[in-house]
Order: structure tokens, then sequence, then C-alpha cells
């Protein structure tokens, strides 16, 4: 089958579907490869890189679509471009059906199937075709970067012989893929980092990119996200009123702000208000990556950057994957083409819709003159539910003290009644046993103590050479054999031989092996 | 005075082995404490040959020169891997030789009763002489003591040979029982401890029972240790360990000989401890260990979600040469299929690179304790980046690729999830939470404790089938 890209309609738009490098892979699967001319040359791909990769250039989007049977875009489909496709095309592209009703309906009467890369489900074997999750981590990558571009400090803290220079606050909110992606940019060029996020089992994520999570003194059981396939859902007025709070706390402090709270299937919360905005220095900047959905502060205008009239820079554009597009085609390229591998079990080049696979029947959006969206919820679990962790309770020092004395008296509790034990022990044995016998006796339970004080030192990496040098001393068993070896009668004498022979055995040859051993322990 | 030199010496002896044994805390000093060991031996042993009640010593020297050699030439020739098989093997020769001395200072008991009887105690050498002097009160200690040394050291003769067996594979590993389990052994106990009594007590043939009590106890060795599974093998080697060493002490006590006691009860001690730190490392039970087979399960395992994901020589040497902090946890699987110098080379070329590389040794690996530490050793992996795993731990999330190598259990997350795994509880090695994890095995199977791991099914755990020494020769030309 043959499968190509389309050269994006909407103005602004850099990246393309298909790059030569995921063209190689798609080939690889038995695909044709396509390409409209130009495609991708906002993204830096031109046409003879293309041919380069074995793709055909076709003239215009309407030849394209007219030889291709999978279509491939990074833009919803203008209507333009749905009228040109046929019964049983196939579409793969952004597609956000849940703002584009009109969309789904007019594909539904074209009769293609339509693939939404916006809908592949949270579940790990679909990560690598989640183009959300890609395009996220650009756009987290990229705000950090526009943000740098507008603040006119550094990042990170110097001390220079002209002075002192502290280090930029950045404050990151939503600490998705794309606020995880900004914190790692923001702490790499230096500046202290501070995250919140709704969800509190993220509080380990941010603080392993190098962030400090912003604790929210609220007591109100969160929901984890695990029940919303990872994403943040509504939180409660309550709720809400301690977020703001802290963040009013927060906003004199805070160099730059970047904001990434969304809700899926909402508009985006406004989560920084008007009056903070006011309360930021003159010169920091808010990057807005929440825009297109309305923004999450208060004055962001989408798609564009703009000074208030105290001197904050609120950059609010919507397109920072296509800012940096030939990294984010890169990205994008290789989702469509993993989604290819699900689709083409048979590496043949010939496309499976087998809807009873999770991922392709949750990204399906329109297949065979019906809308199938929204998708049944998956049969696996996208995360699994966070088991309540229990913390240690922090004991004061009294607490501690107690207990470290309770723990010290069981410990001398116990060693009484052992000494105790053992000492009646072997006081009932004396009162049986002969005095010869009791000398020894003496000598065993002390040979055994130190026997006990000096293996507990062994090192862990020794007891093979432990074990066979004990093995080599406990053929002092020899003697017992050589004391016996001179009795006159011979049935001792020859067990007493032979036990000698053995015992013979065990010394040269535990001793020996334990110098090999050893030997061959060396440091580097 | 020659009494005298001869204690004098003993006491010598005895210091020189505890140094010996506290000589190996550390690898260095530990090249230094083996000298320690053998000047006590041969201290002891000249002692003995011209103290008193030696005899005969033309025979005891000649004796010592042939077991002597065939032991150099054993220890010469043996590779590391089958270590543990020779510990076992020398182990059963402590005990047969401990059954040997018991009866036969049994024998000379004998002797010297009826010498008695008849009132002629003149003319005894040796060990002999030393018992014409006994009062009755002493002789049935000795028969005590003579009892306990035959019974152990049966116990550890006929054990050991077992445990050798499986290790070396003569034996199938799995664990197999009489109809009657336990039962069995207990019986034999029972039969043994009233055959002993009658002994003490001198009622019938004194030699014949002491030859149905060794019987008895060579069966319950015999019988104990087939039930157990090769896994289990370092705590049953350990514990073999320990007997050899108590059967040498109650044959010290037999004897009335300090530095025997003395070597015995730290042969002895050191084998409890080895086999309670073993115990330890799986969260199990000595006398569950000792009785075989896994607790029984307390619910169905948690079902596993996933598919196991194999990976090709050129992805793991692709995410190896990225990497730069890289674990190598190696288990009796790499024993198995000899691949301890290829791992070695991947070690030194990896290094060589510049990346970090470590090997995180479980205290149960392999079928010894301290095996891998001396396969790696034998491989020239220097011993300072060979680490236990309390020291290791803690440092998987900051690592970037873990290869396993041939081990399954010690590696198991459900030690720690599923409180119904047959493991939960064991202390195991945290690789799952690297960036990635290569499995080195041979197939799909679930390996020797048959339980399933969760490991093989995670998301960033790809399996790299194949013999290990195989898949990590394929890796060494493709890292640069």
């Amino acid at each position: 089958m043959k499968i190509g890209a389309l050269k994006e309609s909407q103005s602004g738009e850099n990246r393309v579907a298909i790059t030569p490098a995921s063209a190689g892979y798609l080939g690889k699967l038995g695909y044709e490869v396509h390409v409209e001319s130009g495609a991708g040359a906002a993204a830096g791909f031109s046409d003879d890189d293309y041919r380069g990769a074995g793709v055909t250039v076709d003239g215009s989007a309407s030849d394209l679509i007219g030889v291709v049977d999978v279509v491939a875009k990074v833009r919803p489909p203008e209507d333009g471009e749905i009228d040109q496709m046929r019964e049983g095309q196939t579409l793969i592209s952004h597609f956000y059906p849940a703002q584009n009703a009109e969309l789904l309906e007019r594909a539904r009467e074209r009769g293609i199937t339509a693939i939404a890369m916006d809908m592949v489900p949270r579940i790990s074997r679909a990560q690598k075709m989640d183009a959300l999750s890609s395009m996220a981590n650009i756009a987290g990558y990229r705000a950090v970067i526009e943000a740098a571009n507008n603040f006119g400090r550094f990042f990170t803290g110097q001390v220079t012989a002209a002075g002192k220079v502290p280090p930029a606050k950045v404050l990151i909110v939503g600490a998705g893929v794309a606020g995880l992606a900004a914190i790692g940019t923001a702490t790499s060029l230096g500046a202290q980092v501070y995250a919140f996020d709704v969800r509190p089992e993220v509080a380990e994520q941010i603080e392993s990119m190098g962030a400090e999570f912003v604790y929210l003194d609220f007591s109100e059981a969160q929901t984890d996200g695990a029940a919303t396939g990872g994403y943040a859902a509504p939180s409660s007025p309550e709720f809400r009123e301690a977020q703001l709070k802290k963040f009013r706390e927060l906003a004199p402090d805070m160099d730059i702000v970047i904001t990434t709270a969304l809700i899926p299937g909402r508009a985006a919360p406004v989560l920084w208000t008007k009056d903070m905005i006011e309360a930021m220095k003159p010169g920091s900047v808010i990057v807005d990556l929440a825009a297109e959905k309305g923004g999450n502060s208060e004055l962001t205008i989408p798609d564009e950057k703009h000074v208030t009239e105290n001197g904050v820079t609120i950059i609010g554009y919507t397109d920072f994957p296509s800012r940096m597009a030939a990294q984010s085609s890169e990205l994008y390229g290789n989702n469509i083409r993993h989604f290819m591998t699900d689709l083409t079990p048979g590496k043949d080049g010939q496309l499976v819709q087998n809807m009873e696979d999770d991922v392709i029947r949750g990204a399906t959006v329109v297949h065979d003159h019906d809308v199938t969206w929204p998708p049944p919820p998956p049969k696996i679990a996208a995360i699994a539910a966070q088991k309540p962790k229990e913390k240690p309770k922090e004991l004061t020092p009294e607490e501690r003290k107690a207990q470290e004395a309770a723990a010290f008296k069981a410990e001398t509790r116990q060693q009484y009644m052992l000494l105790g034990g053992g000492a009646i022990l072997l006081l009932l044995i004396g009162l049986v046993a002969p005095a010869s016998f009791m000398s020894h006796f003496i000598v065993f339970v002390l040979a055994c103590f130190v026997g006990f004080k000096v293996i507990w030192n062994v090192a862990h990496s020794l007891h093979t050479p432990l074990m066979a040098i004990t093995n080599a001393i406990s053929s002092i068993i020899i003697l017992g054999a050589l004391m016996q070896i001179g009795s006159g009668s011979w049935l001792v004498v020859v067990l007493a031989a032979a036990a000698v022979l053995m015992a013979g055995v065990n010394i040269f040859g535990g001793f020996m092996v334990t110098r090999r051993m050893l030997a061959m322990f060396q440091k580097s | 005075m020659e009494y005298g030199f001869t204690t004098a010496a003993y006491v010598v002896a005895s210091i020189l082995f505890i140094l010996s044994l506290g000589g190996l805390s550390g690898q260095e000093s530990a090249k230094r404490a083996i000298w320690y060991g053998i000047v006590g031996m041969a201290l002891a042993v000249l002692a003995t040959l011209f103290g008193p009640g030696a005899g005969n010593w033309v025979l005891s020297v000649i004796m010592i020169a042939i077991g002597g050699s065939i032991g150099w030439v054993i220890a010469k020739r043996v590779q590391m891997t089958e270590m543990p098989q020779l510990v076992a093997a020398m182990h059963s020769l402590v005990g047969l030789a401990a059954v040997f001395v018991g009866f036969n200072a049994q024998l000379d008991l004998g002797r010297v009763l009826s010498a008695k009887a008849a009132g002629a105690v003149e003319g005894f050498r040796g060990f002999a002489e030393v018992l014409t002097h006994k009062t009755p009160a002493e002789l049935n200690m000795l028969q005590i003591e003579v009892f306990l040394g035959v019974f152990i050291g049966a116990v550890t003769f006929t054990g050991s040979i077992v445990a050798f067996g499986k290790l070396a594979g003569k034996i199938d590993g799995k664990p197999k029982k009489l109809p009657g389990g336990h039962m069995l052994n207990a019986t034999a106990a029972a039969l043994s401890l009233i055959l002993g009594l009658l002994y003490i007590g001198d009622m019938g043939p004194s030699v014949f029972w002491l030859i149905l009590i060794a019987a008895l106890a060579g069966f319950i060795g015999w019988h104990l240790i087939m039930g157990i599974g090769g896994a289990d093998m370092p705590v049953v080697v350990s514990m073999l360990n320990s007997y050899s060493g108590w059967a040498a002490a109650a044959i010290g006590f037999t004897l009335s000989n300090d530095l025997l006691i003395v070597t015995g009860a730290l042969v002895g001690s050191s084998g409890a401890i080895l086999s309670y730190i073993m115990c330890k490392a799986m969260n199990r039970n000595f006398v569950s260990v000792i009785l075989g087979g896994f607790g029984g399960e307390t619910g169905p395992a948690m079902e596993i979600e996933g598919e196991q994901i194999a990976i090709d020589a050129e992805g793991v040497a692709s995410a190896l040469n990225e990497a730069d902090e890289v674990i190598i946890v190696p288990g009796y699987g790499m024993a198995v299929a000899q691949a301890q110098q290829a791992v070695s080379e991947l070690t030194r070329k990896l290094r060589a690179a510049g990346k970090n590389v470590r090997f995180a040794i479980h205290p149960v690996a392999g079928r010894l304790p301290g095996h891998m530490n001396v396969l790696l050793a034998e491989a020239k992996v220097p011993y300072d980046i060979v680490m236990e795993m309390d020291e290791i731990n803690e440092d998987f999330p900051s690592t970037d690729v873990v290869i396993v190598i041939g081990s399954n259990d010690i590696v198991n997350p459900a030690a720690q999830d599923d409180p119904n795994s047959p493991i939960a509880g064991m202390p195991v090695l945290e690789v799952w939470k690297a960036k990635n994890v290569f499995v080195s095995k041979r197939g799909q199977g679930t390996g020797y404790s048959g339980i399933e791991n969760p490991l093989f099914y995670k998301e960033n755990t790809r399996m790299f089938y194949g013999d290990a020494k195989d898949s990590v020769n394929a890796l060494l030309p493709m890292i640069d």
C-alpha cells in the first residue's frame, strides 16, 4: 500500500508528518512512501532529501490524495482535504474529536477511516506513538527557551568579578510531560525551579528532575491521576482557594512562571490571576502553554506576546512545537511510523484495522461509516492505582528516647535471659558431668564465643574462601587419628590410617584452594 | 615435659586459627591470614606426631603424604565454577574421618575395658593408654561424645555426598523425598537415640549399636539433603560446614584434646553464621530450608501483565554504548555457562570507555556463599567494583543499564510487591528501578524455584535470550 504526507495547509505550521528518516522505516514495513512537494521545506527537509530516501514526490495535494491509501498529516484536516478523499482511505493526524464534531461527521459521510494521533491511549505500550507527549515535551523545552529569550537576566547564579548574580526563580505550574520537560530545561540552565501539581503522586517525579515541589497545606484527600488515565481532574473550590493563596505568596518572588495546567475536555483553569501578575516584578516572564484552551493566566492573549503595564511579559504562543519544526517533525514522524507498525502486523505493507487492539481502537475516531469516538475504556488500566504510602511518623525527641530506652531494656532483658538460661544449663551439666569434661567444656564454650565474634567480621565476598579454609582446619580431626594410629589393634590402625589419609587430602586441598582463590582477588 | 610442649603448641595453633579466620575480614589481610592457618596446622600436626599418644609415625607420615598429594592435585586442577562441589566433597571427608575416629575410640575402649577386667593395664600405647586412667563416669561421658561424634559425622558424610552429587549435576537437583517424608527422618533419629542410650548404658554389643547408629545417621543425612532443592544449596553447604565442625568438636571431647574442641567450635560457629546469613538473605526460616521446599502459598500469585520483549545483541550494545552507569547482576547461570571471562572482558571494555561499571552480588547468588565473588575474582574483575546488595541497592534508580546474567529469584520484584509470592519479603536487588534492564537468559522458563518473575514483563526490561557466554561474547565486538 501507499502512504503519503500532505503539506500542512494551516499558516504558521512548519511541521511535516513524514521525514526522510521515518520514510525509511515505513519503507521497511512494506509501504511505498509519497510526500507532497515542499511538504518538509519549512522543517528543513527538501524534496531532494525525500527523493534520496526513496520517497516519491507528488506535485500537489490532490495528486497525492489520488494515489495513496493512507494520508498522514500533523494538524486536523481542512474541509477541502477531506472532500478530496475517497471511501476506504485512512487519515492519520491530530483530530481533537471533542472540538470537531462537524469534521467527524464529514469524515463519516466520506467513509474514510480517521485515526487521531491525539487520542492514542496513555498505556505503556502506546508511549512510542503518543504524539501529545512527544509534542508536549518539545513545548516544555521551548517554553523555557522563549522565557529566557524574553528575560533580561541570567538563569544561573554567578559570582563574577563585576558582582554577584542571583539565580532566576522559575515556577512551573502543572507537571505533565510539558511541565517536566520545562523543569529539566530550566534546572539545566541553572535556575532555581519550583513546581506545583494537583496530583500529589508527581511530587517524586518533580523532585527527581531537580525542582522543589510546592506543597499545599490542605487536608482534603486528593484524587490521584490514576483514575483519569494520568491526567489531572478538576479540583474542589476549597482546594482551588488554597492553591491560589499559595500562588499569591509565591508571585512576588518568581522571575519566570510557566503554566501548563490542562484538564482534558475543558477550558484551561485560570490559576494565575490578574493580582498575581500585578504583584510580579517588572521584567518577569509568564509563558502560558495552555493559551490554546484560553490560558491559565488571566491576561494571556492566545498566539501573542505582550507586556503588561507593570512590565511583565506574557507569552501566549500556541505553536511551540512548530517553532522547532525539524525536531518535532522527527518525533511526530516516529510517532506515526510506530503507529503504522502496529497497524501493519505482517510488515507486508498491508494495513489491518484491528478494532480489538486497545491502542488502535482508542485512536480510531471514524471507521467504516461510523463515528467510533469516544472509545470504550481500554482493557488495561493505564496506570496502576498508587498504593497509599505510609509515611513513617516523625517522632518527637522524647518519643524517640523512650523507644530507644525500651529497645535497650528489651535487649538487656534478652541478654539476661540468655545468660541466665545458659548458666543454669551449665550448672545442670556440671552436676552430672565429671570435672575433666567441664574443663574442656569451658574451652568449647569460649571457642564458640570467639568464633561467633570473629566470623561476623568476615567480608561477604570472602565467604567461599572462608568455607574452604574452615574446611581445611576442620581436618584438625587428623590429630585424633594420629593419636590412635599407634594403637595395638590392627583394625584401629587401619581406620585411623584411612582417617589420616582423608584429613590429609583436606588439609592440603583446603589450604591450597583457599590460597588460589585469595590470590585472585585484585584491586583495580 | 613432652606433654607441656604439645599443649603449648596447641595454644599457639588455636590462636593462629582464630587469627586466620579473623583475617578474612578484608581481601588483603586474607592473603596473610591463610599463612596463619597453614602454620597453625603444621604446628598442630608436628606437635601431635612428637607428642604423647602418637605412635607409628612412619605410617602417619606416609598417609599424610599420600593424602596431601591427592589434595594438592585436586586443588590445582579444580575449576572455580566447581568450588561448591569441592567444598561439599571435602565436608564428606571430614565427616567420614570423624566417624572412623569415633569408632576407633570405641574399639580402643573395648580393648582397654576387657584388659582391665583381666587385670592387665600395662602395655597400651597411644590413645588407649589415656583411656586406662579414666574413671567410670568419665567413660560414660566419653561414650556420649563418641555417640555424638559418630552421629554428626555420619550425617555430614552422606549429606555432603548428596550435596556434592547435586552440585556436580550427578544427582537431579529437584527435591525428592521417600514416601513418609520427614516422618522417616524423625523415626530414624528417634531410633538412633534409643540405640545411643543402649550403647551408653553398655547394654548389648556396643560396636554393633554404633554401626547401626552410623547407618541410621547416614540415612538421615542422605534423605534430608535429597529433599532440598538446588537453589537452597548455599544454606545446605554452610550447614554441612557447621556440622563438620561440631563433629570435630565432639571428637575433641572424646579424645580430651582442646585444640580439636577449639577448632571444631570455630568451624561450627562459622558454618552456623553463614547459614544464618544465607537464610536471612532469602527471608526464610532455617528450619523451613532444612525441612525442604518452600512454605505453603497463602493465595494466588499476582497476575502479571505485559509480555516478554526480546532484544538482540545490537540493541544491548547500543544501550551500553550510550550508558554511563552500568551494573551487572550475575547469578548461577553465569557460573553454569562459564561466562565470567567474557563478562570480565566486557567490563574491561566498558571501563576503558569511561563508564562506571559495577557488580551487584546478592548474598545467595550462586550455589555457595560468596561464589560469585570468587568467579569474578578468577576472571580478574577487581574486587572494589564488586558490591554487596546493601551497598548498591540504592543506586539502581540512577543507573542507565542493568545486565542480569543468569539470575532470577534474587531480582524478582514479586518479593516486594506480591504478599502471596513464595519469596515474599526476601530482600532482592531492585534492578527494575534502573532505566534499562537486560536479562540474559537461556529461554522463557521460570528458573530453579519455578516462580514467575514479573521483572521479565516490565516495560523497561528486554530479554536477551541465549547462552550467557555466547551472548556476552556477541556483545564484545560492538562495544567501542
